[in-house]
């Protein structure tokens, strides 16, 4: 059998959903309450890892979900370097927070800090979730 | 200052287990404490009696916060070092799977 | 304080039997404790981002070890045998240096502002325009993604390394028997 026991594949399947919100609430709030991109980023990466450990996956798919994983990590540091040269272009400095400031304590305030905060997170959890897979893949080089 | 000398002991075991032990995870683990010990002494040295935490809750009141600068260095360094964590136990499982032991000094004599 | 104490305390002991128990397992175990003692200790000095960090990367690097010692060998063998000429050598070294560098530690202590009184010159002027500058109500968040946003950017391209590093060590094509 593939994976862990009925039991840790249940219970994995009701609690995911949680983790991955709260992740993503972490993600979002960065600016007004503790967390952050980096926190998020490796919560949401910790509910991958939980799914990969409770289900198990074949070769194939590991190869297809590391590539997917390689993927984003790429599109979250160019996000994060596009955001810091478009303060560059249009403002004139690296990393200007060039967007307006907002009501402070409102979701939508502190100018390009939230989107920082999905930047990082989408690299953060991306790169972890493919060091995982490749430390998992390991059991087919320890075969040969 | 007994506070910030615990770190620095902490610091001193795990240096004692990478010069000293011979089994290459006992050293991955002396690394990783090293790194806590480093992480904690940032976090002690920012902190202020009686203070909050640098978060911002009311407009128009005075501030009495801790350091946010130290958190902020190692809130990065966190998340790094279970990067250069798992590098480091990358290469010991290479370094297993070619010569079947975790011993160094078996590995030296095995070499070549 | 006396909680803070504890679990500094607690944190050297979990330290000690780490490095020195037979069992790699235990041992990984007793680093788990280490980590989730100074997770709650981040909590005790009123650091609660780092608190978080701390909790999840502290699974995943226990996940990360028991999967490496799952696989390999979960005894660690040289603990029992005799020591040999260079080990000795190489703990009389430690001890040598331990010392100096506790004299050391003990000298620079004493010019170092007390434990809970910072002198936090920088930090003054960044909580004062904090929130005027950037907008974030997170202090730590605005410094980090604001203020001081270069050093992200380069923490950030060292796990993009050590990434391209485990998957380059781990990769099954393209290597040579």
């Amino acid at each position: 059998m593939k994976g862990m026991s009925l039991i840790v594949k249940t219970i994995t399947n009701i609690v995911i959903g949680f983790i991955f919100i709260y992740g993503v609430y972490i993600i979002l709030h960065g600016h007004l309450t503790p967390g952050g991109g980096f926190a998020g980023g490796v919560i949401i990466a910790g509910a991958f890892i939980l799914r990969f450990l409770a289900f198990g996956k074949g070769a194939k798919s590991e190869k297809k979900s590391s590539t997917t994983a390689s993927i984003f990590e790429s599109i979250g540091g160019l996000l994060f370097v596009g955001i810091a040269i478009s303060g560059l272009l249009l403002a004139g400095t690296f990393f200007l927070n060039f967007l307006p400031k907002g009501e402070p304590f409102y979701l939508l305030s502190a100018g390009i800090i939230p989107l920082c905060n999905i930047a990082i997170s989408i690299k953060v959890g991306a790169g972890l979730f493919s060091i995982f897979l490749a430390l998992a893949a390991m059991k087919y080089v320890m075969e040969d | 200052m007994i506070v910030f000398a615990s770190c620095i002991i902490l610091f001193l075991i795990g240096l004692y287990a990478i010069v000293t032990k011979r089994n290459l995870i006992k050293i991955a683990i002396g690394f990783v404490l090293i790194e806590y010990a480093i992480n904690l002494f940032f976090a002690l040295v920012g902190f202020k009696r009686g203070a909050l935490a640098p978060i911002i809750t009311q407009l128009d009141t005075p501030h009495n916060f801790v350091d946010p600068i130290p958190q902020a260095l190692v809130l990065t360094a966190i998340v790094i070092a279970l990067g250069t964590t798992a590098l480091m136990l990358t290469i010991i499982l290479r370094i297993y799977s070619r010569y079947k032991t975790f011993d160094i000094a078996e590995i030296k004599k095995l070499k070549g | 304080m006396i909680e803070l104490y504890l679990f500094l305390a607690f944190i050297l002991v979990a330290a000690i039997i780490a490095t020195e128990i037979k069992d790699l397992l235990a041992a990984v175990i007793s680093l788990g404790a280490v980590g989730f003692a100074v997770a709650i200790v981040f909590i005790l000095v009123q650091a609660p981002d780092l608190a978080i960090v701390q909790i999840v990367v502290e699974v995943l690097t226990v996940v990360i070890f028991v999967a490496v010692i799952l696989r390999t060998t979960h005894v660690d063998e040289t603990i029992r045998k005799k020591l040999s000429g260079t080990q000795i050598f190489s703990i009389v070294l430690y001890a040598f240096f331990a010392i100096l560098f506790l004299i050391v530690m003990f000298r620079s202590l004493q010019e170092m502002p007390d434990f809970g009184n910072p002198i936090m010159r920088v930090a003054s002027e960044y909580i004062k325009l904090g929130l005027p500058k950037t907008g974030g109500a997170n202090l730590v968040a605005d410094v980090i993604l604001d203020f001081r946003a270069l050093d992200t950017l380069g923490e950030a391209t060292v796990l993009f390394t050590s990434a391209i590093g485990v998957v380059a060590l781990m990769r099954k094509s393209g290597r040579k028997k």
